[in-house]
């Protein structure tokens, strides 16, 4: 049970900051996922929380106590690795009561422990195997048994999934979720794939370049984004921009945001502005159509499955709702409507 | 899954292994099977004949007092040149280890001491202690320690251990740095955030993924003590003082070519060869047990 507080907090490798002064308060049982492109700093963000990178500047507290200071095994929090990091020359048993058996806890609480952490991520049958003998779903699960019997103040999660293949991804994005949940702990979830982090997050930060761009719940950040690398980093295809020379009713040096969603296809001269269909790929449930802007600019529209795609080379207007196009000024900040 | 080739006669294979089984056999299967041979004879003071004496040689040896003390010689050299040699290799490895500066020239200067021929390296560090004009030695004396490993048997003792250990430490530490480098450094992160400080998680996590790279230096490690460090002894002590330091193979050339007793001496090297195989297998058989892969 912990509260956990990020104060303008800066990191600097040699003479290079890469953490640019990050704030956020994280309440009790929250899950936060932090979500940026491979070096925007996220994984080291984390790695300052853990205690496994020094902090140049600002305050990292727990339950209200910097703990800047202070050992990663003073912090009382527990990591899962990407590459799991499990001790290879040990058991599955012996893997998750390493940090009992240093804590000096009693024989009979480890194995207590042990064997219910074991339940509830049905690694029973393998608490004997050594690490190698094992799939890397089942050693993802050591690996968050070997974080559950600790029973941290917080989790944190660096890129656990990325190397699973994508249905075992899915299928243990749930059980996170899931557990962290039951357990109530409060959670820091580092990755690069924006799926998850809607899917997983309370509240999300989103980084670039060391800077957290936004800071909000999933459905906010998607609806709202803060500038123009949020609103085409998060949502998948990524929202589409058009300029003033695609559509002069802009303001100059402004672009506009719209989701390919919101994007519908009618006659040429009907719509917002006209195009030229490109390419579809249909994906069952729904089609991307990718067309081309009269400036050569692309854009994606999202349709039904059922709908006939248009052939390539079609010539075609496009309509979107007022509500859903966002206006973003030359420094890539959103310009609020109205 | 084995990657096998598969021959179709005999003639190309055969082909194939010569080189190797031709260097075996000049350099290695004819002088030990000569060795065996010799050691079951007794020539003559100008060796023109030999005479037969079949396990003579041997059953002498066995009973002689300093052939006796040269095992338990060789044994105690032996023992502290593995265990010095891998301790401070291994010591200075984990200090480099955790370098992030300048760790490159902390290697590369480690390393040279193995670039200097075993010969050498004992009439180094015979200058430095050496009685009369020895540097350390001298220092010593100021501190009031009387410094004479000419007549002192165990200072002898200490001085061809360091010296054989030195530049041995070189080559331990090499094996030892990149054993360190091997093991993730998120394992060791785990084990920091599971609890474990610096010599919990030495002793639990490092010790064990070391142990393959500890086991193959051990081997290799007394094989050295047992065999090449001949050099470092002859130009120090010359074995001395009385047989203070004549570890087997000291005594295997002493006997021979100094005491021109070939037959001894043949008995001597096949004695050596018997009690390395044997070392080797009871390494393998049970040390090995404890070695995690």
């Amino acid at each position: 049970m912990a509260t956990v507080t990020l104060d303008n907090l800066r990191k600097t490798f040699g003479k290079t900051e890469i953490i640019h002064g990050v704030d956020i308060d994280i309440t009790d049982g929250e899950f936060i996922v932090i979500v940026g492109p491979s070096g925007c700093g996220k994984s080291t963000l984390l790695r300052m929380v853990a205690g496994l990178e020094t902090v140049t500047s600002g305050e990292v507290r727990i339950n209200g106590a910097r703990v800047n200071e202070k050992e990663p095994m003073d912090r009382n929090i527990a990591m899962v690795f990407q590459n799991y990091a499990l001790y290879p020359h040990m058991s599955v048993f012996d893997n998750m009561a390493y940090g009992l058996k240093i804590a000096g806890k009693p024989k009979a609480e480890i194995a207590a422990r042990v064997a219910d952490a074991a339940r509830l991520l049905q690694l029973e049958p393998y608490l004997q195997r050594k690490p190698r003998e094992l799939s890397g779903g089942q050693r993802q699960r050591v690996a968050m048994g070997r974080a559950i019997v600790r029973e941290p103040d917080v989790f944190l999660f660096d890129e656990p999934l990325s190397n699973l293949d994508a249905k075992l991804r899915v299928q243990m994005r749930l059980e996170i979720r899931q557990l962290q949940r039951k357990l109530g702990i409060t959670a820091l979830y580092v990755t690069h794939d924006q799926v998850e982090a809607m899917t997983l997050a309370d509240r999300m930060i989103v980084m670039n370049a060391g800077v957290a761009e936004q800071i909000g719940a999933p459905m906010e950040v998607y609806e709202n984004p803060a500038t123009t690398f949020v609103a085409g980093f998060i949502g998948s295809p990524p929202m589409n921009f058009l300029s003033d020379s695609a559509l002069p009713a802009l303001p100059p040096t402004t672009r506009l945001g719209i989701r390919p969603e919101h994007v519908t296809l009618t006659a040429p001269g009907r719509g917002r502005a006209d195009a030229t269909a490109l390419y579809s790929e249909a994906l069952g449930a729904e089609t991307l159509v990718h067309l081309r802007l009269g400036d050569g600019e692309q854009v994606t529209a999202r349709i039904g499955g059922k709908t006939v795609p248009p052939a390539e080379g079609t010539e075609l207007g496009l309509a979107w709702p007022d509500d859903h196009a966002m206006l973003f000024g030359p420094d890539g900040k959103r310009i609020p409507p109205g | 899954m084995e990657k096998r080739v598969t021959f179709k006669g005999w003639f190309l294979p055969l082909l194939l292994v010569l080189p190797q089984a031709i260097v075996s056999a000049v350099f290695f299967f004819y002088p030990a099977g000569q060795a065996v041979w010799q050691s079951m004879f007794i020539p003559d003071p100008f060796g023109l004949k030999s005479q037969f004496v079949g396990l003579g040689n041997f059953e002498y040896l066995l009973g002689n007092s300093y052939y006796r003390a040269s095992f338990v010689t060789t044994a105690i050299f032996s023992t502290l040149v593995t265990v010095v040699s891998m301790g401070v290799a291994l010591y200075l490895a984990l200090l480099a280890d955790r370098l992030i500066k300048g760790s490159g020239t902390y290697r590369t200067l480690l390393i040279w001491p193995y670039a200097v021929a075993p010969a050498i390296a004992g009439v180094l560090w015979l200058f430095m202690f050496n009685t009369r004009v020895g540097v350390v030695a001298w220092y010593l004396g100021v501190l009031g320690y009387d410094w004479n490993h000419v007549l002192n048997g165990t200072e002898a003792m200490g001085l061809v251990v360091v010296a054989s250990s030195w530049g041995r430490i070189s080559y331990n530490f090499l094996f030892f740095l990149a054993g360190l480098q091997a093991i993730p450094k998120s394992v060791i992160e785990a084990a920091a955030i599971d609890g474990a400080h610096f010599w919990t998680r030495f002793r639990t996590i490092v010790w064990p993924l070391l142990s393959p790279t500890t086991f193959f230096l051990l081997v290799v490690n007394i094989v050295y003590a047992f065999f090449e460090t001949f050099g470092v002894i002859h130009t120090i002590t010359a074995g001395g003082p009385q047989q203070a330091t004549t570890i087997l193979v000291y005594k295997v050339f002493s006997d021979g070519f100094v005491g021109q007793d070939l037959g001894s001496s043949a008995a001597q090297s096949v004695i050596l060869l018997i009690v390395v195989s044997a070392l080797t297998i009871v390494q393998f058989k049970f040390v090995e047990r404890r070695v995690h892969y």
